[in-house]
């Protein structure tokens, strides 16, 4: 959960930072999809090392998916009679949304996909530039879109709260005062990583970015 | 004080049990929650009805025997408090209380709230030897400990395994109490020979018990009677994960 947690954390990173290039122009934004395409490009095919990173991201989230999955079954069968009453005691939202709260995320990849990757299901269609799918797929017209985009943001940050210093955790890299800080740590990641990933959509929506 | 109980009953380990409920009257509120269950047992006896087994023993807080799942919570909800310590002016008069052994599948229910608590016996055991020289106690001071690594040790030496972790925890996992004895040795420079395939060892057979996986909720800290980190656990992961290499 750990390791292949860690991979997607990294992704979503540079996912974000790649989505607020919308700020500087259309131009801005079509420009770093084509450079993602034609990086490294004498020593490798056009999409090479896109195609990569692709492999390696689908690897972790079949990976993830796995670990979860397993860990799911186990506490199943550990706990084959319930608890007529159970209360937690321990604090946080987020530890008791992750299953849940994993499946739903992963569900929205899948619409996520069609409407701005594959632009399927999104009226700029599949053969336009990504920064017109971004545009016309949030427009004020299609704000359910947008709704549906910022509950999966929000999920996505309560997941990674938990996720990214549990990672640490699982990994034995916590130990007295340093709990607090990577904690904290996970904490602000998040945060800050929603706010990124909201920026564009709302500010489309609302016409800042046109 | 009065209260209404509802207690898990089940004769053995083949019957399907189910909750029963029974009423405590002129309940004081110095007597401890074992003690309650005491004055209700005399009236089930004279009653010629069966006492509700549970597991008690030193009734101090220091055995590990007594536990039992008070209105959902290990060892009720007074925080680092086990159950023969927990006392009744921690309840409202008139109050409803839920009683339940713990639940996890490689506690079975022995009777009624009494869990067969063996297979922590066999996690210690897993863990085998530690290599000190026997004889006479060696000086205090013959082999230096620094005071934080000391600290640390006997803060995870002082599980009592009453199994509480296991009972809280959403995953049945045995994580706490297993990172709690792998911990206090693995500090300590008496533990250092076994130290990798103690940890191994131990969580091999965690696993093989049938415990469930860690996901770092926190649920076991917060309700162990002696307040053992969730520390403990990432210097197990530490351990088991160099011991894998």
């Amino acid at each position: 959960m750990a390791v292949t947690g860690a991979v997607m954390v990294g992704f979503l990173a540079l996912h974000m930072l790649g989505n607020l290039k919308i700020f500087y122009g259309r131009e801005s934004f079509n420009e770093y999809a084509h450079w993602l395409r034609t990086l490294l490009q004498p020593f490798l095919p056009y999409r090479g090392v896109l195609t990569l990173l692709e492999i390696g991201l689908f690897l972790a989230v079949v990976l993830h998916m796995w670990a979860a999955i397993t860990l799911t079954r186990r506490a199943r069968k550990a706990r084959p009679v319930k608890y007529v009453a159970k209360k937690s005691q321990a604090t946080g939202y987020a530890t008791h949304i992750m299953r849940w709260g994993g499946v739903t995320i992963a569900l929205y990849i899948v619409w996520h996909l069609l409407d701005l990757t594959f632009g399927v299901v999104n009226p700029a269609g599949f053969n336009s530039a990504p920064a017109d799918r971004m545009i016309e797929g949030f427009q004020p017209g299609r704000w359910w879109v947008t709704a549906v985009y910022v509950i999966a943001i929000i999920l996505v940050g309560l997941h990674l709260r938990h996720g990214i210093w549990s990672a640490f955790q699982t990994l034995g890299w916590v130990k007295g005062e340093r709990r607090r800080i990577v904690k904290l740590g996970a904490l602000a990641f998040s945060a800050v990583l929603v706010l990124g990933f909201l920026a564009p959509p709302l500010a489309i929506m609302f016409g800042v970015v046109k | 004080m009065d209260l209404t109980l509802k207690v898990w009953r089940q004769s053995g380990p083949d019957d399907a049990g189910r909750m029963v409920t029974y009423l405590a009257k002129d309940v004081s509120p110095d007597m401890s929650f074992l003690e309650m269950l005491d004055v209700v047992n005399e009236k089930l006896i004279l009653e010629g009805d069966d006492p509700i087994a549970f597991d008690h023993d030193c009734r101090e807080g220091i055995c590990g025997m007594c536990g039992m799942v008070i209105n959902g919570v290990a060892h009720g909800e007074q925080r680092a408090t086990t159950t023969c310590q927990l006392h009744m002016r921690h309840f409202e008069d008139g109050a409803e209380i839920t009683i339940e052994p713990w639940r996890a599948a490689p506690f079975p229910v022995i009777k009624d709230l009494v869990v067969d608590r063996s297979a922590f016996d066999r996690i210690i055991q897993a863990g085998g030897f530690v290599s000190v020289p026997a004889g006479s106690a060696p000086d205090a001071h013959a082999v230096p400990v620094r005071k934080e690594d000391a600290d640390d040790a006997f803060d995870a030496a002082t599980c009592i395994g009453c199994g509480a972790c296991v009972a809280a925890c959403p995953n049945g996992s045995a994580s706490l109490f297993t990172a709690a004895k792998i911990t206090h040795l693995s500090l300590l420079p008496q533990g250092q020979p076994e130290r990798l395939i103690r940890a191994k060892a131990m969580v091999d057979q965690m696993d093989a018990e049938g415990f469930g996986g860690c996901t770092n909720t926190g649920e076991c800290t917060a309700v162990c009677p002696k307040g053992i980190p969730l520390d403990t656990i990432a210097q197990m992961n530490t351990d088991y994960l160099k011991a894998s290499r």
